[in-house]
């Protein structure tokens, strides 16, 4: 962390360069700004700015390429993985990383993630988990949890007739492509902590060319969910955690060798 | 005793989430009531003494909207 | 420059490569696959990229990273494929940026079958996928064309940051004809003020296709389109064959341009004056060509491998001041020489007319097929 020194004073913490100084979309206590700033606060650490290159998903993230103060492009939906796997074949000494939400990932843009794990593409994916689909409105996820109320499951997700979460994260640790996947948490401060730890552990994966890294984030949605900041919070400890573990589910040896 | 410290809130970007006075371990922040920000919050403040700048606020702020000082003690003060 | 025999997909590959293609991203789809074949074992080989996609959508999202970065990217498929490619292709065209793809025509609607056609015309030319773009189209009528508009279609994808397509089918792809290679382009040392690539040493830049006011969304369409003026006015490209002397005019693109001009040297050997134009480039379609040769012919027959999609271009280029007739085979079928002879014959015969649909009336000619 940058210190910047006074005669009375060291600065503790200062919002990270990597931030553009655009004011977020995202509604108040909404974890994308978390994780946001968690990404900018690790590249900074790196200094990899200058050689970075953001893929935008669609959904609440679609304008993630105007807080991001490095280069940035911006899929369809579900295909970031695909384009970021473009851009990195051209230009293999760059860092490329997708900022990806639930929808995005796990359901109409499965089949791109699974196969850029598949390849061990050399890229990043930040997987935003909120259990619902933010950007319209707050309709069933691919991980909207079993009996969980949103706009087109109202009287509670019904395994059914609709199925059941996917966890991601325990998929994709199958593949012998992957090599770095956790589950991370947003929900107090000591899981920030590991979840910046962990950011920082897939772009080491990626500078040192050891192949896909994916750390999911569970977030909160206090808009869609109905619930203030704080109450989605612990929703998200009590509710979501239990069904989503935490933890690392694929650590290649290579990788469980990087010191930070 | 413990370090003393203190926070700058950037009001342009906090939309009064009050995440930070919630984990805050000293219980010294609040939202500022008499006064809302450019967007309409009510942005957070500190409201009494005793921050130790620990940073908790602004490791859990969606917003990167705090900026966090600690007073150096004695042993680091650069001398005047 | 030594001629080599080889089959028109994989001449198209190595086409691309000459002109410095720097990735190519692909899906296996019969008739293309052989240029994904190609480029399998050419791309890896030079050191560039080559990656075989989980699907079609897979592979033009890797074709629109990549083009991001400015270099020369591509990529190849057969009808059913490029329907799915459709959505990339008009995320690509509302980024400005330029790309590169081979459509090896097929049968059709749905899977089809595997055999040539020219059905994909509406699919290119017209659009197909979402909002107003206009990509350039190119359709070759041999392998050594196949080869020439593969590298212009690079050129003026760059010219233009457009999509530009080589407009290929089935036959074209598949058969084996001498052809002559373009030398080997060197790669491109710099990269275009808009292409992303890292920030390093100057501001940060993004590319998106999207523009939430409509205000700005409004002045993009414009750009667009008025840079589809400057395409018009300075890329169209067609073929002319005995039409000095021509009462009567064939046309038809790509492999039916191909066939009725074996029916108009026939058609020629037995006297009549009749002449051939061959649009080379379907987008921008050659209207004036068309417009001009009304005042002089006393018919045009329109043929195609489709239910006559060229054909709706061509009257509105004649404004129905000419008559024209049509003749196609459909579903994979190639027509025969002699088939389009017959139809010289016949429009020489008369009578004709300018009332009426030529569609109807070919429709209602074979009424008796099934």
């Amino acid at each position: 962390m940058a210190l910047n020194e006074s005669e009375m004073e060291t600065m503790v913490y200062e919002r990270p360069e990597a931030l553009t100084n655009g004011i977020t979309h995202y509604c108040p206590g909404c974890t994308h700004g978390t994780a946001h700033r968690l990404i900018a606060e690790v590249i900074d650490e790196m200094g990899l700015r200058d050689k970075t290159i953001g893929v935008a998903s669609v959904g609440c993230s679609v304008f993630a390429y105007n807080y991001f103060d490095f280069d940035f492009v911006q899929a369809p939906h579900g295909r970031a993985p695909a384009m970021a796997t473009g851009v990195k074949r051209v230009l293999p000494d760059r860092i490329v990383m997708t900022y990806q939400g639930d929808g995005d990932l796990a359901s109409i843009g499965m089949a791109e993630i699974v196969h850029a794990a598949a390849r061990g593409e050399n890229i990043s994916v930040f997987f935003l988990n909120n259990a619902n689909y933010g950007m319209t409105g707050g309709q069933m996820a691919p991980t909207t949890l079993p009996g969980q109320k949103t706009t087109s499951s109202p009287n509670g997700r019904d395994v059914e007739t609709q199925g059941y979460p996917i966890k991601v994260s325990e998929l994709l640790s199958t593949l012998d492509g992957a090599s770095y996947v956790v589950r991370r948490s947003l929900h107090d401060a000591k899981n920030i902590r590991l979840a910046k730890k962990a950011i920082r552990m897939a772009f080491e994966t990626q500078v040192r060319g050891l192949g896909f890294s994916m750390v999911e984030l569970l977030s909160i949605c206090p808009t869609n969910w109905g619930m203030t900041p704080l109450n989605s919070l612990q929703w998200l400890e009590e509710k979501m955690v239990p069904y989503y573990p935490l933890g690392d589910y694929k650590v290649h040896p290579a990788v469980a060798e990087i010191k930070i | 005793m413990p370090p003393k410290g203190r926070i700058v809130v950037n009001e342009m970007y906090c939309k009064g989430c009050e995440l930070c006075i919630a984990s805050c371990p000293q219980e010294v922040l609040a939202l500022a009531n008499d006064h809302i920000t450019a967007k309409g919050y009510h942005p957070a403040t500190i409201i009494a003494e005793g921050c130790t700048g620990c940073a908790i606020c602004s490791i859990v702020c969606p917003e990167a909207a705090i900026t966090v000082y600690r007073e150096k003690t004695g042993a680091n003060r650069i001398p005047a | 420059m030594a001629r080599e025999l080889m089959k028109g997909n994989e001449a198209v590959a190595e086409a691309a490569v000459r002109a410095g293609v720097e990735a190519y991203f692909g899906y296996p789809i019969t008739p293309q696959t052989e240029l994904l074949e190609y480029m399998s074992r050419r791309m890896p080989e030079l050191g560039r990229a080559f990656v075989q996609a989980e699907s079609e959508l897979g592979a033009i999202n890797m074709v629109y990273g990549a083009a991001c970065t400015g270099k020369r990217v591509m990529s190849s498929s057969s009808s059913p494929g490029v329907s799915l490619m459709l959505e990339g292709i008009s995320y690509i065209a509302g980024t400005e940026i330029p790309m590169v793809m081979v459509d090896v025509m097929r049968g059709g609607p749905g899977l089809g079958n595997i055999a040539p056609a020219q059905a994909d015309y509406n699919q290119m030319v017209h659009g197909g996928g979402h909002g107003d773009y206009r990509p350039i189209v190119l359709a070759p009528a041999s392998v050594q064309e196949s080869v020439d508009l593969t590298v212009l279609a690079f050129d003026l994808a760059d010219k233009y940051r457009s999509v530009a397509v080589v407009l290929t089918d089935g036959s074209l792809g598949q058969m084996m004809e001498p052809c002559e290679l373009p030398p080997m382009q060197p790669l491109k040392t710099s990269f275009p003020e808009w292409s992303v690539t890292g920030s390093e040493g100057r501001e940060r830049r993004s590319l998106s296709s999207i523009n939430l006011d409509p205000s700005m969304q409004e002045e993009m369409n414009f750009r667009l389109m008025r840079r589809w003026q400057e395409v018009e006015a300075n890329e169209v490209r067609y073929k002319e064959y005995f039409m000095d002397d021509a009462q009567f005019v064939v046309t038809g693109f790509g492999s039916s341009g191909r066939v009725a001009l074996t029916a108009v040297r026939a058609a020629r050997a037995e006297g009549i004056k009749v002449g051939l134009i061959r649009p080379i480039t379907v987008n921008p379609f050659p209207i004036k060509v068309y417009a001009e040769i009304v005042k002089k012919v006393e018919g045009i027959l329109v043929v195609e491998m489709n239910a006559g999609q060229m054909l709706e271009d061509v009257l509105a280029a004649t404004k129905y001041q000419t008559p024209i007739e049509f003749f196609a085979r459909m579903g994979g079928i190639v027509p025969f020489p002699d088939e389009v002879l017959n139809e010289i014959h016949r429009m020489v015969k008369g009578p004709l007319t300018t009332e009426g649909h030529p569609r109807d009336r070919w429709l209602n000619r074979t009424a008796h097929k099934k």
